[in-house]
């Protein structure tokens, strides 16, 4: 039986929380801890930076916490639902309808055009095609491509894809919008773009935009920061303390 | 989002060509050397087609229809004896040697038809009339033998026209279509004791008995009752072609011959597009695995690359079987190599190209389940 997920609800509005939660790759000498019994919250309307070295384990924490990745033990809820219980496919589903995800390197299938792109989310959520095209139509005029409904992503510059791929992320309005380096690949005035476009979609209510990223450029966009480092939370830095980063890391 | 699988393959140009190319390489060498291979076990069984008989009673150590032991003529009233059995008459088949108008000896499929009945005719007749061949010295030859026997005259072979076989002259007074043997050899047609002035003299003469069951009966029951009552072989048509096929199987290397090519072709099918479906799979899964993380479950993604598959298959198949077709429309008009394109070798075709598409597809279905979604986030 596949299970609806779409109206759960976290009662101290927590978006995602992970409580001891442990990731190792690798067995014997090869074995690596990505993830040191870990903990951290995201709250709903907040846009959340993990940020810290490469290898440190925010992209294994990302990807746990999206329920692409097995973890070995602790728990992960998000919006309230305990995704260790969950089967692989009632995870699928949740993930289907409650979270939207932007890549590094955007991910768009290149011999679709940018509208098939976008509607890939809502036919995956059983929409019918003419449908799914015309929401999608309208989620690309929304991030300021109108004019590329025809094109393919070979097309477009990279901050044309990257906002085809918010589109995407966007288009089934899902709760959870989770975030790989999505500014890495872009130019100074692009990111900018990129990262206003995803704090709109973070202040909408019962949202929350969660983003792994290296790029101090982002960080004045956050409401909160998580630092982490080997596989650990380090700090978490929020009002007053997160200023205090941000200009430390200008 | 199947048609977004399919536009996922079909925007792969290179890819999608190469597939389609392997498929209907496949399909194209599976059914070309098939509808040969049929062709050629048709040629086998063509005298049960030209000289149509419900029941062919033959000698008992005979195992096909092109194999010739001779009977005693008194064997012919024996069978009109038995029970069940409306009329029997005497058949002759040999090859024997004609001489074209330069000289030279061509090797003929001589057929002798009692003379009365004139049972075991040739179907079509173009030209002439088969009653003539009651009589003296006259034949009726099938377009092969114009073609074999004119050699050496200023015009083709014709009614009127004579030539030697076996150093006897033989008047042509008709010509007919027939459908080519096996040897290869013309067909001549003329009344069995003709053939028999023909034939070089031997102490028994009767080749074959070609009977009809009475009515009511079948040709099966009659058959046996033949067998039963004058311990020769008696074949009903189906019977016949079955034997002549298994002998060929048995004792000729030919089925080999075309087994191994067809199966080639099979293995080249499976290679091609096993190897290209799996390439394109691995070079597009970055965007499965995006996919998957989006919330496709592995059973879509399963279902897309089986439809991607067998949209290749079909059209690498319905391309394959044209050009093999076009092939045999091609031949047709020369009459070789023979060519038999009939359901059953379609129907191979399909099953092999279905057998490929599966396997290339659980290739990438494997590789696809044991994915993690989260190789998207990985540089």
């Amino acid at each position: 039986m596949t299970h609806d997920f779409t109206h759960t609800h976290a009662a101290d509005a927590a978006a995602v929380r992970a409580i001891g939660v442990t990731k190792t790759y690798g067995k014997g000498d090869s074995r690596t801890v990505a993830l040191k019994s870990t903990s951290f919250t995201t709250r709903e309307g907040e846009l959340h930076l993990v940020v810290g070295p490469s290898g440190c384990g925010k992209t294994t924490l990302l990807s746990v916490v999206a329920g692409t990745l097995e973890w070995d033990s602790g728990q992960i809820e998000v919006f309230g639902v305990t995704l260790n219980g969950l089967k692989a496919a009632d995870i699928t589903t949740f993930r289907r309808q409650n979270i939207g995800f932007i890549f590094q390197q955007f991910n768009l299938i290149p011999t679709l055009t940018t509208v098939e792109n976008v509607s890939v989310p809502l036919l995956l959520g059983g929409m019918n095609r003419t449908a799914a095209e015309e929401k999608a139509a309208a989620m690309l005029k929304e991030v300021g491509l109108a004019d590329k409904l025809a094109k393919r992503p070979g097309d477009l510059s990279g901050g044309q894809q990257q906002r085809v791929a918010i589109a995407r992320a966007l288009v089934h309005e899902p709760r959870l919008i989770i975030c790989d380096e999505p500014t890495s690949a872009l130019d100074s005035t692009t990111g900018h773009h990129i990262m206003e476009l995803l704090a709109g979609a973070a202040r909408t209510p019962g949202r929350c935009v969660l983003i792994v990223t290296h790029d101090n450029r982002t960080y004045g966009y956050a409401d909160r920061i998580t630092e982490m480092e080997d596989g650990q939370v380090r700090q978490v830095y929020a009002n007053g303390a997160l200023r205090d980063f941000i200009t430390a890391h200008r | 989002m199947y048609h977004l699988a399919l536009k996922m393959l079909m925007g792969d140009r290179a890819k999608y060509v190469m597939l389609v190319g392997g498929l209907t390489f496949a399909a194209l060498l599976m059914t070309q050397q098939n509808s040969v291979f049929q062709g050629i076990l048709s040629w086998t069984t063509s005298h049960m087609r030209n000289s149509r008989a419900s029941i062919w009673v033959v000698e008992k150590n005979v195992e096909q229809v092109n194999e010739t032991k001779a009977m005693r003529d008194t064997d012919v009233n024996r069978v009109r004896s038995v029970a069940g059995v409306d009329y029997a008459v005497p058949f002759f088949q040999s090859i024997l040697k004609a001489r074209a108008a330069d000289g030279s000896d061509k090797p003929i499929q001589l057929i002798g038809l009692h003379a009365a009945t004139l049972v075991g005719r040739p179907p079509v007749m173009v030209a002439g009339d088969l009653e003539h061949l009651r009589l003296p010295n006259t034949v009726v030859i099938d377009q092969l033998a114009i073609e074999r026997l004119s050699i050496g005259r200023s015009k083709p072979l014709d009614l009127g026209d004579t030539f030697e076989i076996n150093d006897r002259e033989a008047r042509v007074v008709g010509i007919c279509k027939t459908e080519r043997h096996f040897f290869g050899y013309p067909y001549v047609f003329t009344s069995y004791d003709q053939a028999l002035q023909f034939a070089p003299r031997q102490r028994k003469m009767l080749s074959m008995i070609l009977a009809e069951p009475k009515p009511g009966l079948t040709a099966e029951q009659v058959a046996r009752t033949i067998e039963r009552e004058t311990g020769l072989k008696a074949f009903t048509v189906p019977e016949f072609s079955k034997a002549t096929i298994d002998f060929i199987w048995r004792n000729t290397g030919i089925p080999a011959s075309f087994m191994t090519t067809i199966i080639l072709g099979f293995v080249v099918g499976i290679a091609v597009s096993g190897q290209t479906f799996y390439s394109f799979v691995l070079e597009n899964l970055r965007h499965l695995g995006a996919l998957k993380a989006m919330g496709a479950s592995n059973s879509l993604l399963a279902r897309m690359l089986l439809l991607q598959a067998f949209t290749v298959g079909l059209i690498g198949y319905g391309i394959g079987v044209g050009l093999a077709a076009v092939f045999g429309y091609a031949v047709m008009p020369a009459g070789q190599p023979p060519f038999l394109l009939d359901a059953r070798t379609m129907i191979i075709s399909a099953v092999a190209i279905v057998f490929i598409c599966i396997f290339a597809a659980l290739l990438g279905i494997r590789r696809v389940a044991k994915l993690e979604a989260a190789i998207v986030f990985r540089a």
